[in-house]
C-alpha cells in the first residue's frame, strides 16, 4: 500500500492508504484530529472544513493523493498556543503510521492535536465565537470557525451579503446564522487592529 | 399540571415503545452509589411532591410521573456542586441553564457547578429531553433540591454556633453568621449525609445567575474542536462498523457476496440474523470495504409516492401499535345546523411532506461490551429508553447496560430510538471489541425517521357579522398536537385520523402543531381576505386569551401592520408595489408565539426581506439562550416553509442528500426581528419548539398578494 506524507498543524505524518482515501477519514480515524466533523461525506455541509495552503477546503471530498505534502491546517492547529505547543513538543511525539494491521493507537488524539487547555490563548475568530454565543449544539462550530478564518484572510472587513455568500457552503442545522455573522464581524475588527505578522504567526508551520 | 398531561400524551402518541414502570428501591440503591463515588459530602435527592404527581391523574401512572422527574445534587468536602440530571444536552443550552438555577438557590458562581447528565448508571431515570419540559419541570427539580441543600447547610451552621439560622447569610458559598463565624459548604456538607426535603424556592424577584445571559458553559471546547461528540469517541481496541442496506429505505436481503471484502486485511463480515455488518480498523478500510460488499434485495412494489402520499393517508388508516391511536373528535355546538345557517363557507384541504430532521452529527454509537455488561455511549433524546431497547433486545437486564450520552449534534425530535445503539452493540458482540457506527447522511434519510406527513381538511363558516360560527378540522396523519383552535368559535368538530404511514415517522420539534398551526392560520387569513377583513382585526374578533392577543398585537405593529382610521388594524391600502406582509400567531406547549413576515416580489416568486417573531413563554430563564432559541426554531421552520419537502418513489428517498435535500442556509435567513415578552408573574415555559409553528403561514399568507398560493407546503405560487 502506498505512503503519504501529510503535513498538518506543523507537523509530518506518514499514512499508508490509497490515493483515493478521505482527508477527513485519515484526520478523525488515523491521526486522531477528531475536531473536523463528518456532517454529510458529500462536501455539502462545511462541518469538515479545512484550510489546505491556507484555503477553505472540505476534508471529506479532499482525496489523500491530492492533499499530501500541502500544508494542512486543522481546527487543532488554529490557535496560536497550539502550534507552539505542537513546536514544543517536537517530532518526538510523531504518530504512528496509520493502516491496516490493527485499530489505531489508543489516547492518541490528545497527545497529537494538542488543543489549546482551558486557559491557552485562541484565535479571535475562535473567541469571538464564543462572546457572541455563535452555536448550539456545536457540531458546526469548527467548520465555520475555519471558514471564518479563510474568508477573513482574503477580505478583512467583509459586509453582510459577503459572509451570507462565501459561509453559505456551511451549514448550522440548528439556525445560528445571525449570531455567526456578528462573530464574523466582530472576529474582523479585531484582526484588523491586530499586525498581520501577529495574526498569521510565521505562517510556515501550519498555524495562522 | 397541563404541561404534564401534555407531555404524557406527547409520549403515547410518538413514542415507540412503552416506557416500562421504574423501581424506587433501584433509585436508592443507584444513588448510595453515587454518594460513594463521590467521596462524602451532601447528597440531596427530590421527586415530584405526592400531590402533584397525583393530579396527572392515570392511575398506575402517578408513580412513573414522579420517577421520571428525579434530580440529585451533591455537594463534597471543597464545596463543588454537582447536580445530577437525566435530561441530555442537544444544543437547547440547559446545560448551562440547568446549572444557572442550581447556582443561584446556592449562591455560588457558576464555576461551582457541575453537570452530569444523561448517565443511565449515574443519574436519574428521566423519560427522555422533548417536548421543552426540561425548563418548566427539570429546572424547578435542581432548583429545589439545591434550595434543600441551602437550608440543611444553614441549619448545620446554626447548630455548629448554636446561633437561630434566621440570622445567617450565605454568600458565594460560604455560611457567615453573626461574630465572625464564616464556614464554608464543603466543610458543612462533611458533617451532612444524603437526605431528602422539601425547600421553597425562591421566585423571579431572588433569581441572581437565572434570568441573565451567561456564557455557554462549554463554549470553549467547541470553538476547539476539543468536545468529543459520540462519533468523536475511541475505545481501547475498538473497531469501525456499519450495516450493510439497501439503497432505499425497504429491502429484504436476498443474497450477499462478501468475498471481496473480506479479503481486506482487518476486515470483518458479520451475520447475525437478519443484520449484515462489515467491521474494519479504520473509517478508510470500513468504506472500501462496505463498496466491496455485493448484495441483493428484494423490494415490495407498489409504494406510495410523494405525489400519491395523500390519498393514501386518507384511505389507509394505521392498524393498531405504534401508541398513535385516533381520538374521539372533540365537539363543541353543532357544526351541522350552524353550517345551515350560515351566509359563507369556507372549505379547503392542505397537504403537508414528510420533512428530514437532518441533525449535522448523525446517529452515531459507540458499544463495549466487558465482563457481560454493555456500555453504549450514543446520541439520543432517551437515554432511559434505549437503555431499554438494549436489554429486550439483548435479553439482558437493564443493569447490565449503561447508555451514556454525550453533548450531543442536535436532534430535533429526530433521536428519540436506539437503533444505531443496537447497531452498535450487535457488531461489537459478534466482533469480540468495541464498535463504533457512524451512519452516513444517506442512512440518515432513508433510516431515520421523518415528521409526519399529513392531509388537513377544514370547513369554516360564518355569520352576516363576520363572525365564524362553525369550525370542522380533520387531521390526518400529522398528529394532535395544537389541533384545537384557540379562536372562540361556537360550533366545533376537531379530530385526528391516524393513518399507515409509509416512510417511518416520529417526533419533530413542534410535533405536528407545525402543521395544525399552517392548515388554521392559513385558513383564518383566507377568511379574513374573502370577507375583506383585516387579517389582524379578525382574529382579534374571535380571541379572548389575553396572553395571544398580546403576542399577535405587539408582531403587528412591530412589522408595521397598516393602521387606518378606520381601526386600530385597518383593512391595509397598502400600494401594490409596496412589500407584502403576513401574519399568523399561536400557542403550544405552554408558550405563546405571533410571527409576522415581510415579502416582496421577485422574477421566480417571492423573497422573505423580514420576520419578525413575538414570544412569550413565562418567566425568562436565560434570555440570550432563549433568543438563540427562537431565533434557531425560526430558521429551521424557514426550512419547510420554503424548500424541505422528502420525494420519494418505489421504496426509494429520492432527494436524500445534502445536496438535493436543501435546509435553510446563510443566504436564505433574512433579518429576524425577535421580541420576548419577559412575564415573570407567569411559571417558565419551555421555549425550544413553539417559536417553529407560525413561520410558514405567516410567508404564505404574505405570499398570496403575489397570486394563488399553493395549499401544501413548501409555500409556493401556482403558475
Amino acid at each position: 500500500m502506498p505512503k503519504f506524507t501529510l503535513r498538518v498543524n506543523g507537523r509530518t505524518h506518514e499514512v499508508d492508504g490509497e490515493a483515493g482515501d478521505s482527508l477527513l477519514a485519515v484526520l478523525r480515524s488515523d491521526l486522531g484530529l477528531t475536531g473536523s466533523k463528518f456532517g454529510c461525506g458529500e462536501g455539502y455541509c462545511g462541518a469538515c472544513s479545512v484550510l489546505i495552503d491556507y484555503q477553505v477546503v472540505r476534508s471529506c471530498t479532499a482525496r489523500l493523493g491530492a492533499v499530501a505534502g500541502k500544508t494542512i491546517t486543522t481546527i487543532e492547529g488554529i490557535a496560536p498556543s497550539a502550534s507552539g505547543a505542537e513546536r514544543a513538543a517536537g517530532p518526538a511525539e510523531r504518530s504512528e503510521p496509520g493502516g491496516v494491521q490493527g485499530p489505531p493507537p489508543l489516547n492518541r488524539s490528545r497527545a497529537q492535536g494538542s488543543p489549546p487547555s482551558n486557559n491557552a490563548r485562541l484565535h479571535p475568530v475562535q473567541e469571538a465565537f464564543i462572546e457572541t454565543e455563535a452555536f448550539q449544539c456545536g457540531y458546526c462550530t469548527p467548520g465555520m470557525v475555519i471558514a471564518t478564518i479563510g474568508l477573513l484572510r482574503t477580505n478583512p472587513d467583509p459586509s453582510d451579503q459577503d459572509i451570507a455568500r462565501v459561509l453559505d457552503r456551511n451549514v448550522c442545522r440548528c439556525g445560528t446564522y445571525p449570531r455567526i455573522v456578528q462573530a464574523v464581524k466582530l472576529a474582523a475588527q479585531r484582526l484588523r487592529t491586530q499586525t498581520l505578522a501577529e495574526a498569521r504567526g510565521d505562517g510556515d508551520d501550519g498555524s495562522i | 399540571m397541563m404541561d404534564r398531561s401534555d407531555a404524557e400524551t406527547e409520549v403515547e402518541r410518538y413514542e415507540l415503545t412503552e416506557a416500562p414502570l421504574y423501581r424506587f428501591d433501584l433509585e436508592r440503591r443507584d444513588f448510595m452509589r453515587i454518594f460513594a463515588a463521590m467521596g462524602g459530602g451532601l447528597l440531596v435527592v427530590t421527586s415530584l411532591p405526592e400531590a402533584a404527581a397525583q393530579e396527572s391523574g392515570r392511575g398506575g401512572q402517578g408513580s412513573r410521573a414522579s420517577a421520571d422527574l428525579s434530580a440529585w445534587l451533591h455537594i463534597d468536602e471543597r464545596g463543588h456542586v454537582t447536580a445530577f440530571t437525566g435530561k441530555t444536552e442537544i444544543g437547547q443550552n440547559i446545560r448551562t441553564s440547568l446549572a444557572q438555577a442550581v447556582a443561584d438557590e446556592l449562591f455560588v458562581p457558576m464555576t461551582s457547578v457541575s453537570m452530569v447528565m444523561a448517565d443511565t448508571d449515574l443519574t436519574p431515570y428521566d423519560a427522555g429531553t422533548f417536548g421543552s419540559q426540561t425548563t418548566p419541570r427539570m429546572a424547578p427539580q435542581l432548583a429545589k433540591a439545591a434550595a434543600t441543600a441551602r437550608e440543611l447547610l444553614l441549619s448545620e451552621a446554626a447548630k455548629k454556633w448554636s446561633v437561630d439560622a434566621a440570622t445567617l447569610v450565605v454568600q458565594e458559598g460560604r455560611v457567615q453568621g453573626p461574630g465572625g463565624h464564616s464556614a464554608g459548604y464543603g466543610e458543612l456538607a462533611g458533617r451532612l449525609t444524603g437526605t431528602v426535603a422539601a425547600a421553597r424556592v425562591s421566585g423571579p424577584d431572588a433569581w441572581t445567575a437565572r434570568g441573565k445571559a451567561i456564557r455557554k458553559i462549554d463554549g470553549r471546547t467547541f470553538v476547539t474542536g476539543r468536545h468529543e461528540f459520540t462519533p468523536d469517541l475511541v475505545r481501547p481496541g475498538m473497531l469501525y462498523g456499519r450495516v450493510i442496506r439497501p439503497d432505499g429505505y425497504v429491502g429484504t436481503l436476498v443474497t450477499l457476496d462478501d468475498a471481496r471484502a473480506r479479503a481486506i486485511a482487518g476486515v470483518r463480515v458479520v451475520r447475525d440474523g437478519e443484520l449484515a455488518g462489515v467491521v474494519a480498523p479504520n473509517e478508510r478500510i470500513l468504506k472500501r470495504a462496505v463498496a466491496a460488499v455485493r448484495a441483493e434485495w428484494s423490494v415490495p412494489a407498489d409504494h406510495p409516492s410523494s405525489e400519491t402520499i395523500y390519498e393514501h393517508l386518507k384511505k389507509a388508516p394505521a392498524t393498531g401499535g405504534g401508541g398513535r391511536g385516533g381520538s374521539a373528535p372533540f365537539t363543541a355546538g353543532d357544526v351541522t345546523q350552524a353550517r345551515a345557517q350560515a351566509v359563507k363557507t369556507f372549505d379547503a384541504t392542505y397537504r403537508i411532506p414528510y420533512i428530514a430532521h437532518v441533525p449535522l452529527e448523525p446517529r452515531a454509537a459507540v458499544a463495549e461490551w466487558a465482563d457481560g455488561k454493555l456500555t453504549v455511549w450514543c446520541g439520543t433524546q432517551r437515554p432511559f429508553g434505549v437503555r431499554s431497547e438494549l436489554a429486550n433486545v439483548f435479553r439482558v437486564p437493564e443493569e447490565r447496560v449503561r447508555v451514556i450520552v454525550p453533548d450531543t449534534g442536535s436532534a430535533y425530535g429526530g433521536k428519540h430510538t436506539g437503533e444505531h445503539a443496537i447497531e452498535a452493540a450487535r457488531l461489537a458482540k459478534a466482533a469480540g471489541k468495541p464498535v463504533k457506527v457512524v451512519w452516513t447522511r444517506a442512512e440518515e434519510f432513508s433510516w431515520g425517521y421523518m415528521r409526519p406527513a399529513g392531509v388537513i381538511d377544514i370547513k369554516a363558516a360564518v355569520d352576516a357579522g363576520g363572525r365564524l360560527i362553525a369550525w370542522e378540522f380533520d387531521n390526518w396523519n400529522s398528529g394532535g398536537s395544537a389541533i384545537r383552535t384557540p379562536y372562540d368559535v361556537p360550533n366545533q368538530r376537531i379530530q385526528f385520523h391516524p393513518s399507515a404511514s409509509p416512510l417511518r415517522q416520529g417526533s419533530y420539534r413542534g410535533l405536528a402543531a407545525t402543521a395544525n398551526h399552517y392548515a388554521r392560520e392559513m385558513h383564518m387569513d383566507a377568511i379574513a381576505r374573502a370577507l375583506g377583513i383585516d387579517a389582524v382585526e379578525f382574529r382579534l374578533n374571535h380571541l379572548k386569551d389575553a396572553r395571544m392577543r398580546a403576542v399577535l398585537t405587539a408582531a403587528a405593529e412591530r412589522i408595521g401592520w397598516a393602521p387606518s382610521g378606520g381601526g386600530r388594524y385597518g383593512s391595509g391600502d397598502r400600494a401594490a408595489a409596496a412589500p407584502s406582509l403576513g401574519i399568523a400567531c399561536g400557542t403550544e406547549k405552554g408558550s405563546y408565539v405571533a410571527t409576522a413576515a415581510q415579502l416582496s416580489k421577485t422574477a421566480s416568486g417571492f423573497k422573505v426581506d423580514k420576520l419578525t417573531v413575538v414570544f412569550e413563554c413565562g418567566a425568562v430563564v436565560n434570555p440570550d439562550g432563549l433568543r438563540n432559541q427562537v431565533e434557531g426554531a425560526v430558521v429551521q421552520g424557514l426550512g419547510g416553509a420554503l424548500f424541505e419537502a422528502i420525494e420519494f418513489r418505489n421504496g426509494v428517498i429520492e432527494n436524500g442528500t445534502m445536496e438535493r435535500y436543501r435546509v435553510p442556509r446563510f443566504k436564505d435567513v433574512p433579518p429576524i426581528e425577535t421580541v420576548i415578552l419577559d412575564r415573570k408573574d407567569l411559571p417558565s415555559a419551555g421555549a425550544g419548539e413553539t417559536p417553529i409553528v407560525c413561520v410558514a403561514p405567516a410567508i404564505g399568507s404574505a405570499a398570496r398578494a403575489f397570486g394563488n398560493v399553493d395549499t401544501a407546503l413548501p409555500v409556493k405560487l401556482n403558475p
